[in-house]
């Protein structure tokens, strides 16, 4: 823990869900100070309807400029749940706080006469179940940073990934959480191209790590997790192979390898495309999308191409219809789901095959700004157009994300210029695949679990 | 000789502050701080409620031994500096002893600047600037049925109030034709005035003590319409001056304070200062200003940590700018930025002699806020800190923002947040 401290709880606001009701206004009044006076609630919501809504809310600041101004040591940033307390006994009413706050965060409560400010009720925030609208969400997975945190980092420290990749993002997590007893197998992609496979005669990871080819990654990697056994090591043996190899060239032997049920963990990052080699298609590639391959323009014999015209591959279905150990999607911007499911998959591989499908935005490939991935993979999400589930052979199949009320699938094509030229009839095609991908994995989930 | 990287003078706010961005950058480079006071770092701010009782006196600390031990700080307690020998990287000790260091910050602030009025230095007298001072001020107040106040700043003020309140009869001379001049106009002056009045204190503005002498109360002071005052307590409140007697001899540049750049360097290389003793660029001009308070102490000593660290993250100073927050008698009076009406600007005003609450605000050519002064007007003073530093372009909203600053103060400032 540095002078910072470790990752914490936080109220998360979504603007464009608030329609400026007031009823957390309300109900944090009514928490903190016993009446249904909105001007004393602490957490106050501005703007207007025309303009959008702002959250004026203490945040909790990790280098808080409220704490250095107070001349009486009343505020305190409590390191252990990331709050800044406010100390009644010490405070003189000097006001001086609500000076050094730039978000309106503490500020006087006419009714006391002394400064208020949010203390997350405790780690329980009133008003978040208030919100009819969810607007105000408590994420609290700040737990897995904090304990991650903890775990050994197996990456080198400096790699050759893009600026803003989601796949060095889901190679830390992923190695810090199966750990040090793991062999790991990268076939030709992102990964290695980025450095897992080392250079120079050393590799990137701390742990051993081989490279196979596109095509044998799942038998060469079974090959060895049998070696392993003959001898009495209990290692985990996992892939981590991208979309392109795994379900163009590699599919054989991958599912090759989920038939005989082999005791492996295969964990395919897909950014829908090969994009270590210089963005070419692949199965996975959905519709309508550029890539280096399915060009924009006049195109060859002046037949005008458009993306790419079939729709993508949906492998993790294959998968399940292996009837493997565990079948699951996952996404970065659901880290407590990808852990969750992390942690089943590798219980799973224990028995038998188990097979992990995390969906990588690409910010080179899909031309999002490189602060944006995050904002892609959630839209993704939130439009239905990716979908989070798991399936074993006893529950079925199941969503553990499911969106009741998706947003129109534009929502996430406009958040990337892969997308930019799509002609209304391909946005339709898209958002009617979607509906029908939608209704087809209900209707396994409804199979499945009777 | 006693080595370190980074030497820190002073324990307060400019120095905390200052410490804090060090560690942030170079979490082990040899670091220390001293200080003249004999206790852990507090805030002169704090003292009239050490003064009223309200703040138990080891209460007040704002960092613990533990935290200079975390961030591998040295504290020397009780160490004055009193020479700086920029020219060979040393810093002479009272004892005569001297520490070397690569970068050293000078973060002394202030004293209680004593006005030269005969016969002062043979009466006792209080001042109000550390723990040692409010202690002792604590004790007298308790026995003093006739106190008087040279000055009507925020110090004496504060102090005046909790005479008040322990039940002595208290009269304030201030020179000015106002209370709290500089700070709030005449205004605001106004209904701080009133609230003292009705509470039994006696105020003497535009007067101007000419002479003391002992007393069998006190002290007997002489005011310049030829009026006595009889005083059993006198409190010397008229203003404060920069702690840099240290830089005699020394070839770093100070006029009324030592004059430091955007980055807060001084005119010598290797030496730093932020804080009460520091005279920096002011918002409004680019003159160097004194700008005495609080927030500014923390901000300058944020940059000048960042600077001698050589932190990438630094970002220059945008200039002081002027922010008070004053409570009495259960009231508050803020005041955010310049009072000063620019060219081709305006001054609005509101005023509700019912409730007492008034709101001034100042805009300039292009309405842009300027300055904002409030009685009992609640608004938030760190976002208009930033509506005045940003520059944000008021004119759809003026109205509406006068009427009610709280909310379009904030509604202004939300849509920079993301
Ligand atoms: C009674 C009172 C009320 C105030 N109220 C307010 C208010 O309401 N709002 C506001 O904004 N500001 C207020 N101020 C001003 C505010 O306290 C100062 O602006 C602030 O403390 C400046 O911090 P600083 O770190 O620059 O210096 P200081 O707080 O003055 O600290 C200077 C430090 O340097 C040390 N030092 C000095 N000389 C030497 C030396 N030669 N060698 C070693 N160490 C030395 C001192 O011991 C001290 O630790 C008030 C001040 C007083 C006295
Ligand atoms: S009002 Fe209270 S909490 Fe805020 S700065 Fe003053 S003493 Fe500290």
């Amino acid at each position: 823990m540095g002078m910072f401290g470790g990752a914490y709880n936080t109220i998360a606001f979504d603007a464009n869900k608030c329609d400026g009701c007031g009823d957390c206004m309300t109900a944090c009044a009514t928490a903190k100070t016993g009446t249904v006076d909105q001007s004393r609630s602490r957490i106050q919501i501005v703007g207007s309807e025309a303009e959008g809504f702002e959250l004026a809310l203490c945040r909790q600041c990790a280098d808080p400029k409220c704490v250095t101004v107070c001349p009486a040591a009343a505020l305190t940033k409590n390191y252990a749940n990331g709050v800044i307390d406010w100390n009644a006994d010490k405070c003189v009413d000097c006001l001086l706080c609500t000076v050094g706050c730039a978000y309106a965060g503490i500020a006087l409560d006419a009714g006391t006469g002394h400064v208020a400010k949010c203390d997350t009720c405790d780690g329980a925030p009133a008003c978040v179940p208030a919100c009819p609208h969810d607007a105000l969400t408590y994420v609290t997975t700040s737990r897995i940073y904090n304990e991650v945190g903890d775990w050994e980092d197996l990456f080198a420290p400096g790699l050759a990934g893009c600026q803003g990749c989601n796949t060095e993002l889901l190679m830390r997590h992923t190695l810090r959480r199966v750990g040090p007893e793991t062999v790991l197998a990268t076939p030709p992609g992102c990964v290695p191209g980025m450095g897992s496979v080392g250079f120079n005669g050393t590799t990137g990871t701390k742990i051993p790590v081989f490279h196979p080819l596109l095509t044998n990654t799942a038998a060469m990697l079974a090959g060895v997790k049998r070696q392993y056994k003959r001898v009495g090591r209990d290692v985990t043996a996992l892939a981590i192979a991208g979309d392109g190899g795994a379900s163009d060239v590699g599919f054989q032997s991958l599912s090759g390898a989920a038939e005989r049920n082999e005791q492996i963990l295969f964990m395919v990052v897909d950014n829908e495309g090969y994009m270590n080699t210089g963005m070419q298609r692949s199965s996975c590639t959905p519709y309508g999308a550029w890539t280096s391959t399915t060009p924009i323009g006049k195109g060859p014999g002046n037949i005008p191409s458009q993306g790419k015209t079939q729709d993508a591959k949906n492998l993790p279905l294959i998968m399940v219809n292996h009837r493997c150990e565990y079948v699951a999607t996952a996404s970065t911007a659901y880290m407590e789901d990808l852990y969750d499911k992390l942690d089943k998959a590798i219980q799973a591989s224990k028995r038998g095959f188990a097979y992990l499908h995390v969906y990588s935005p690409c910010t080179t490939g899909w031309r999002f700004p490189t602060d944006q991935n995050m904002e892609v993979a959630r839209k993704a999400v939130e439009t239905n157009f990716v979908m989070l589930w798991e399936y074993n052979p006893t529950d079925g199949l199941h969503f553990t994300k499911p969106v009741d009320d998706p947003l129109p699938v534009t929502e996430y094509l406009k958040a990337m210029g892969r997308f930019r030229h799509l002609s209304p009839d391909q946005i339709s095609h898209i958002q009617g695949k979607v509906v029908e991908n939608l209704a087809f994995v209900k209707q396994m989930a409804h199979r499945e679990a009777v | 000789m006693e080595q370190t990287k980074y030497l820190v003078v002073g324990s307060s706010h400019a120095a905390l502050e200052a410490v804090t961005a060090i560690r942030m950058h170079d979490p082990d480079g040899s670091l220390t701080l001293l200080t003249r006071d004999p206790h852990l770092p507090y805030s002169p701010t704090v003292l009239p409620y050490v003064v009223s009782g309200r703040s138990a006196p080891d209460a007040i600390f704002l960092r613990d031994e533990k935290f200079f031990a975390r961030q591998k700080v040295q504290l020397k307690r009780g160490t004055a500096l009193k020479a700086l020998h920029a020219e060979r990287n040393a810093a002479e000790l009272a004892d005569g002893s001297e520490i070397a260091y690569e970068k050293i910050l000078l973060a002394t602030g202030a004293a209680p600047a004593i006005p030269p009025i005969p016969g002062l230095d043979q009466v006792s007298y209080h001042v109000l600037r550390t723990l040692d001072d409010a202690t002792k001020l604590n004790a007298a107040i308790k026995n003093s049925k006739q106190a008087v106040v040279l000055g009507a700043g925020l110090v004496g003020m504060h102090a005046a109030e909790n005479l008040v309140k322990a039940g002595a009869s208290v009269t304030i001379v201030e020179m000015a034709k106002q209370l709290t001049d500089g700070y709030f106009d005449a205004i605001a002056a106004g209904l701080i005035e009133k609230a003292f009045t009705d509470n039994g204190a006696r105020i003497l503005t535009g007067s101007r003590v000419v002479k003391l002498a002992p007393s069998s109360t006190g002290a007997t002071l002489t005011l310049e319409n030829g009026t006595t005052l009889e005083a059993d307590l006198l409190l010397v409140a008229t203003g404060v001056k920069p702690n840099m007697e240290y830089l005699a001899g020394s070839r770093v540049e100070h006029d009324r304070g030592i004059l430091v750049s955007d980055t807060m360097q001084t005119s010598v290389a290797n030496v730093w200062s932020a804080g009460d003793c520091a005279q920096a660029k002011g918002f409004y001009t680019d003159a160097k200003i004194m700008n005495a308070i609080l927030p500014d102490a923390t901000e300058q000593g944020r940059i000048a940590g960042m600077a001698m660290a050589e932190d990438p993250g630094l970002k220059k100073y945008p200039g002081g700018v002027p922010l008070n927050t004053y409570h009495f008698f259960g009231r508050h009076a803020i005041s955010v930025g310049s009072s000063k009406v620019p060219e081709g600007g305006e001054m609005v005003t509101r005023f509700d002699e019912a409730t007492g609450r008034y709101l001034k605000a100042i805009f300039s050519a292009d309405n842009r806020l300027t300055g904002i002064y409030g009685v009992n007007e609640f608004f938030d003073g760190g976002v208009m800190c930033q509506l005045i530093l940003r520059r944000i372009d008021l004119s759809p909203v003026k109205e509406r923002f006068l009427a009610n600053p709280l909310a379009v103060g904030r509604e202004l400032m939300s849509k920079t947040w993301r």
